[in-house]
């Protein structure tokens, strides 16, 4: 079982939600999504600045078996994207909660963060949709 | 073996499986009007011998004239030896075969012709190719424009001097992508593209400077200048090129002080016959930074798990049929065949066989247009240099004087009159490396001969009443 951390948010589409508790959020794929996903070669990310939202793909992972979109889980604007990844997109391999962050989001409402799943809730819906 | 192996039954136990009533359901979310419609002008199936018999005779009525045309396709040399090694079985397949367990030859080729490309072209990738310079060209303005995260416009800055069957190919196919086309004058006197016409458009007004190197009139543009003003301004830079001309000349790579981001062009130069206009093979190459965006198929060189180099096709991940809607272009495939002749024929020349081509070219053009320019009124358009075509502007109408020549199997050169109706009555004319002074001297008489028809009264002498 890939590793799911309880102190974070998911989404659907794979991605986990770090609240900073400023108003914004750290975004990336999860450990499940990057297994899947197998050896990452290129991470296209959003621009600085850009008003996103929630469900319009922003971000790009390709490895070397796809390349899949990453959707804005929420409502926001960019204010910060990870510049290494260009060089090393393996982080996202290597450390998908840490050093492979994609993006960070302000978000539009911070409370909508609520309404998404909770560690626990990301791997009943792993469970199932494996299932 | 026919090309589709599936039986009728193998169709229907597929479309069970899947719950699907027959293939036109999976097409089901195509609205109707988009669909293609019934090939009713095609003609029934020919016979071998009657498909035989059409083609001698097409060839027949093509004759064999003396070819002083260029204006995009040019008449070189091809040594015996290109088409007789494309056309080994091992090569000649009506589809490129790809597989990499199955097709180390054909990858092979792939990625020498993409080593040969980015040497003559200074960039750093190259494709395996694409249909035709007029394709690539529209591939690289929806390549840039989709890479130029710099600048918001969708802007693209396309000299009036670019080849105009490229512009209106780019047109048809970036016309609905939200892509502005702006056309630039050329200059009257030069035939180039002076930088005042482009210092209207500042910083972050323009998204892509499309330079072409010789550009249409066969004139050569300031490059360096076009180049370093673009970049200065967060545009990328596209130059189209003829890949011969680029044995002699600065390649884009080296344009200005960073070099042209994009470069693409025509390959039917190196090894492809006019054939009456086609099939030919586009070439696409950029800077490392851009491959990402480079469309089509990318052949790559890497280590088996012996350890043994091999080939195989690489960063295929933004194609359609992996992503879809969301591919990074429509091209899925390349111009193997072609592709292979070329890469033949660049290995037969070498880099100094290219270069006596591009040399006598441009030694053959200048002659032949000293020659035409013997006869009255004949006199060229523009005063820039040229690599190996000269606009001339003429005393009678083109399309007579061309006519005429015709008639003298004489392929006399291009009507500028058809797409720039501002030059009539002018043309556009070729010498390459395969004409002979022999030759050269023909036509001058022949021109000489015709123009005098068109301009001195029929009856040298006055009736007296």
């Amino acid at each position: 079982m890939s590793n799911v951390p309880s102190e974070l948010k998911y989404t659907k589409d794979h991605e986990w939600l770090r609240d900073n508790g400023d108003g914004s959020v750290t975004i990336g794929i999860t450990d499940h999504a990057q297994e899947a996903l197998g050896d990452l070669v290129f991470v296209e990310v959003p621009e600085t600045g850009k008003q996103l939202a929630a469900g319009e793909a922003c971000a790009v992972v390709e490895s070397v078996k796809a390349a899949s979109d990453v959707y804005s889980p929420l409502d926001g604007e960019v204010t910060e994207i990870n510049v290494a990844l260009g060089d090393a997109p393996e982080s996202i391999n290597e450390d998908p909660y840490g050093e492979g962050w994609i993006f960070k989001l302000k978000l539009s409402d911070p409370a909508a963060l609520g309404g998404l799943m909770d560690g626990a809730g990301y791997e009943q819906f792993v469970a199932d949709e494996d299932g | 073996m026919p090309f589709i192996p599936h039986t009728d039954d193998d169709v229907a136990a597929m479309l069970a499986a899947i719950g699907v009533g027959s293939i036109n359901d999976l097409f089901d979310e195509i609205p109707e009007e988009l669909r293609a419609g019934d090939l009713a002008a095609i003609p029934e199936a020919l016979s071998e011998m009657e498909v035989g018999g059409l083609l001698a005779a097409r060839a027949r009525d093509d004759g064999q004239p003396l070819c002083f045309i260029g204006a995009g396709a040019y008449d070189h040399h091809i040594p015996a030896a290109v088409w007789q090694i494309t056309t080994r079985g091992e090569f000649y397949s009506a589809y490129t075969p790809y597989q990499a367990e199955a097709s180390q030859g054909t990858l092979q080729v792939l990625y020498e012709f993409q080593s040969m490309m980015t040497a003559l072209t200074a960039m750093d990738v190259s494709n395996a190719s694409l249909y035709d310079g007029a394709s690539a060209l529209a591939e690289a303005v929806l390549m840039a424009v989709r890479a130029n995260r710099k600048c918001k416009t969708r802007r693209v800055l396309m000299p009036r001097s670019l080849h105009p069957l490229y512009r209106d190919t780019v047109r048809s196919i970036v016309q609905h992508q939200g892509i502005e086309l702006v056309e630039i004058p050329f200059d009257r006197t030069g035939g180039h593209t002076p930088l005042e016409q482009l210092t209207p458009f500042s910083d972050d007004e323009f998204a892509v400077l499309v330079i072409p190197q010789p550009n249409f009139f066969g004139v050569l543009e300031e490059v360096d200048e076009l180049t370093d003003w673009a970049q200065a301004r967060n545009a990328l830079v596209i130059g189209v090129v003829n890949p011969v001309a680029l044995a002699l000349l600065t390649p884009p790579g080296d344009w200005g002080t960073k070099g042209a981001d994009i470069a693409c062009g025509e390959a039917q130069p190196l090894g492809m016959p006019l054939a009456s206009g086609g099939p030919y093979a586009g070439f696409l190459c950029c800077k490392q930074a851009l491959v990402r965006q480079l469309p089509g198929r990318i052949a790559g060189r890497t280590l088996d798990l012996d350890g043994k180099p091999g080939f195989t096709l690489t960063l295929q991940a933004r194609e359609q049929h992996i992503r879809r809607s969301k591919a990074t272009s429509n091209i899925c495939t390349n111009q193997g065949l072609l592709v292979t002749a070329a890469t033949i024929h660049m290995a037969l020349l070498g880099a100094d066989g290219l270069e006596r081509v591009a040399a006598a070219s441009h030694a053959n053009t200048r002659k032949l247009s000293g020659l035409l320019c013997d006869t009255p009124g004949v006199e060229p358009l523009f005063d820039r240099p040229v690599f190996h075509e000269q606009a001339l502007r003429l005393p009678a109408p083109a399309a007579d004087v061309l006519r005429s020549l015709a008639a003298h199997n004489v392929l006399g050169g291009y009507d500028l009159g058809i797409s720039f109706p501002e030059l009539d009555p002018a043309i556009l004319v070729c010498a390459t490396e395969m004409r002979t002074d022999t030759e050269m001297d023909a036509y001058a008489n022949k021109l000489t001969r015709v123009i005098a028809t068109r301009t001195q009264a029929r009856c040298p002498v006055e009736p007296k009443f």
